[in-house]
C-alpha cells in the first residue's frame, strides 16, 4: 500500500495523544500526578493538541475535505465512522478533566470519573482507528490478531514516553509511572516483534489464479497488462518496498523505536536532575522517529490482493 | 446506510466467458465512452496522448499465460470490472452513506455528491474495481450501465451493459443471477462459472466461465501427415538431373 504521508502522520501524532490523554485521565484519576494548574494544562494540552494535529492531518488525504463531516454518519457498519464519532466523543471527557484540573485544581471524584472516561475513549479510539485496517480481508498484513494489540500498545507506550518527559521536566518524578513507560517500551517491542515475525512467515490465502478464477491449471504469470502506464490501483494498491530496504528501516525502527528508548527510560531512573531529563527528551525523540518508521513499513509492507492482477503471484 | 440489504430481489450481474474472449478491448472502450456520458460522468483522462496517459476506466482487460507443462501454453484474456458483490465491504466500510448496494438489484453504486474521497472503499475491494477520480475527488465504478439497463429510451434490446453489447465474440452475457431459469443463471451451471477469490467471502454476482478443454493433438482427417517427394521421370526427370547437379 501506498504509505501516504498524512495518514502515518494522522496515526502516529494521534496514537501518541490518545496515549497520553490516557496516562493523564488514569495517572490524574489515581492521584499519582500533582493536581496542579500547570501540570494539567501542559499534559492535556499538549495530548490534545497531538490528536487534533493527527486528526486534522487525516483530512488532507481526501478527496473532498470540505464533507468531512459526513464522516460521523454511518457508524453502524463502518469503522471509519466510529473512529471519527469516538474521536469526537473523547473531547468531552477530556474537557471536563482539563476543567477540574486546570480551573478548579481537581482530580477527584468526579474530576477522576471523567479521567477514567477520557482514557478508556481514548483507547477505544484507537482501536476504531485499528479495526479500519484490521477488519480489510484484502490484505493480509493487517487482517489478523496483532493489528490491534499492537496499535493500542504502541499507542499507550508512546504516550508513556511523554509522560515520562512530563514528569521529569515538572520535577515530579516517579518510579511507577518510569517503571510504566519501561515496561510499555518492553511489551510494545515484543508485540511488534512477534507482529512482524507473523507477517514474514504468512501470506494471503489468494493466489493469482484464485484471481482469475483458474486454479489448479497451471502456473499463470501475465502476459500483456491492460494499460501502459501506471492507474490508481497500481499507484494506491501496488507500492513496493524493496526488501533489503525494509529489512534495514526495520533494523532502525528496532533500534530507535523501542531498544534505545528503553534503555534511555530505564537509565532515567538511576540518575536525577538534568540527566534524567536528557534521558527521557532523548528516549521520547528517539521513539517517535521509530515508531513513524515502524508505521511506514506497516503501510509499504502491506500487499493488497489486487496486486494478484498485476503481476503477484501471491500476497 | 452502508448497511447491506439483508437480500436483494434481484441479482443483475454479468458472465463472462474466458474462453471465447479474445482480449480486443472493445468492451473497456465502450464503456469508457458510455459511461464518460453516463450517471458517474465525466471518466477523466489525463495527458491521454502523452507517454504516461492516466484516467478512470471501470473495466481493465489483463492477458495472462498460463504454462501446463508439456501441454501447450494457454492465453487467457480477462476482463475486470466490478463484481456487484452479495457481500460488498467496499459498501460497509464507506464512513459517509456514498456508496451503497441496492435492494431491488443488488447493483453497487457511488453517490458521488456525497462520497469524500478516502479511499477506503478501494482497499475494501479485493478485485480493483473501484477507480479514484482525482479531478473530482471522489471515487467511481462500474454502474452496470444503470443508465442502459433501465433506459425506456432505447430499443428493449438495447438495454444491456455497453460491455455486453459491444463484445464482438459474445463473451459477455448479463442478467439475473437470482433467477435459476435465467440464461445466465443456466450458463453458469452448464459451464461451471467460477467466483473470483471465494477465499475472501465477497460471495460476487458476476461469474466468470473458464476455458474450455483444449484438444491436445489435432483431429485425423485422413490426409498425410507428410507429402511423399515427387519423383519425375522423361523430359521433367533429365530437367531434374540437370538443375540438380
Amino acid at each position: 500500500m501506498h504509505p501516504a504521508f498524512s495518514v502515518i502522520f494522522f496515526t502516529t501524532c494521534s496514537g501518541a495523544g490518545y496515549g497520553l490523554l490516557g496516562m493523564m485521565g488514569i495517572l490524574g484519576a489515581a492521584g499519582m500526578l500533582p493536581a496542579d494548574r500547570w501540570m494539567g494544562l501542559a499534559g492535556l494540552f499538549f495530548a490534545l493538541a497531538l490528536v487534533s494535529v493527527g486528526l486534522l492531518a487525516s483530512t488532507f488525504h481526501l478527496g473532498r475535505p470540505e464533507r468531512a463531516w459526513r464522516a460521523l454518519t454511518q457508524w453502524k457498519s463502518s469503522w471509519l465512522a466510529r473512529e471519527g464519532v469516538m474521536a469526537v466523543m473523547t473531547y468531552i471527557p477530556a474537557g471536563l478533566l482539563g476543567l477540574g484540573w486546570i480551573w478548579f485544581e481537581d482530580t477527584t471524584g468526579p474530576w477522576a470519573v471523567a479521567g477514567v472516561v477520557s482514557a478508556i475513549l481514548a483507547w477505544i479510539t484507537v482501536i476504531c482507528t485499528a479495526m479500519i485496517y484490521k477488519s480489510l480481508r484484502t490484505i493480509h498484513q493487517w487482517h489478523n490478531d496483532w493489528t490491534v494489540p499492537s496499535y493500542l500498545l504502541l499507542s499507550v507506550m508512546s504516550g508513556a514516553v511523554l509522560m515520562s518527559v512530563l514528569i521529569h521536566l515538572f520535577g515530579v518524578e516517579n518510579d511507577y509511572i518510569q517503571g510504566l513507560t519501561v515496561v510499555t517500551l518492553a511489551l510494545g517491542w515484543g508485540l511488534k516483534t512477534m507482529y512482524w515475525s507473523f507477517n514474514k512467515r504468512s501470506k494471503g490465502l489468494s493466489t493469482v489464479n484464485s484471481a482469475i478464477g483458474i486454479d489448479a491449471a497451471g502456473d499463470v504469470s501475465v502476459l500483456e497488462l491492460p494499460h501502459t502506464s501506471a492507474n490508481y490501483l497500481m499507484k494506491e494498491m501496488g507500492y513496493k518496498v524493496a526488501q533489503k530496504h525494509a529489512d534495514k528501516l526495520r533494523v532502525i525502527s528496532h533500534l530507535t523505536g523501542f531498544a534505545l528508548p528503553l534503555v534511555f527510560s530505564a537509565l532515567a531512573m538511576f540518575v536525577s536532575g538534568y540527566a534524567a531529563l536528557a534521558c527521557v527528551v532523548l528516549a521520547w525523540a528517539l521513539c517517535s522517529l521509530g515508531i513513524i518508521v515502524e508505521r511506514w513499513l506497516f503501510f509499504a509492507e502491506a500487499k493488497h490482493s489486487v496486486n494478484l492482477y498485476y503481476g503477484a503471484t501471491s500476497v | 446506510m452502508t448497511s447491506l440489504p439483508s437480500h436483494t430481489n434481484k441479482k443483475l450481474g454479468l458472465v463472462i466467458d474466458l474462453d471465447t474472449c479474445v482480449g480486443c478491448h472493445a468492451c473497456a472502450t465502450n464503456c469508457k465512452e458510455w459511461n464518460t456520458g453516463g450517471h458517474s460522468a465525466p471518466l477523466p483522462d489525463f495527458n491521454p496522448y502523452g507517454a504516461e496517459p492516466d484516467g478512470v476506466w471501470f473495466n481493465r482487460v489483463h492477458s495472462f499465460e498460463v504454462k501446463r507443462g508439456d501441454r501447450p501454453n494457454l492465453t487467457i484474456n480477462f476482463p475486470r470490472s466490478c463484481l456487484h458483490c452479495d457481500n460488498a465491504e467496499c459498501v460497509t466500510v464507506c464512513p459517509t452513506g456514498a456508496s451503497y448496494k441496492r435492494s431491488e438489484d443488488g447493483i453497487v453504486l457511488v453517490n458521488t455528491d456525497k462520497c469524500i474521497g478516502c479511499k477506503l472503499c478501494s482497499w475494501a475491494c479485493p478485485y480493483g474495481a473501484r477507480e479514484f477520480d482525482t479531478d473530482e475527488g471522489v471515487m467511481k465504478k462500474c454502474t452496470l450501465c444503470i443508465d442502459r439497463i433501465y433506459n425506456e429510451n432505447l430499443e428493449p434490446e438495447d438495454r444491456q451493459p455497453a460491455c455486453v453489447l459491444t463484445c464482438p465474440t459474445g463473451a459477455r452475457h448479463f442478467g439475473d443471477l437470482n433467477d435459476p431459469e435465467s440464461e445466465v443463471s443456466q450458463l453458469t451451471a452448464a459451464r461451471h462459472g467460477r467466483d473470483l477469490m471465494p477465499e475472501l467471502g465477497y460471495k460476487p454476482t458476476n461469474k466468470y466461465l473458464p476455458p474450455r478443454a483444449r484438444k491436445v493433438d489435432s483431429v485425423d482427417v485422413g490426409a498425410p501427415e507428410e507429402l511423399e517427394p515427387f519423383k519425375a521421370d522423361g523430359f521433367l526427370g533429365w530437367l531434374d538431373n540437370v538443375l540438380s547437379k
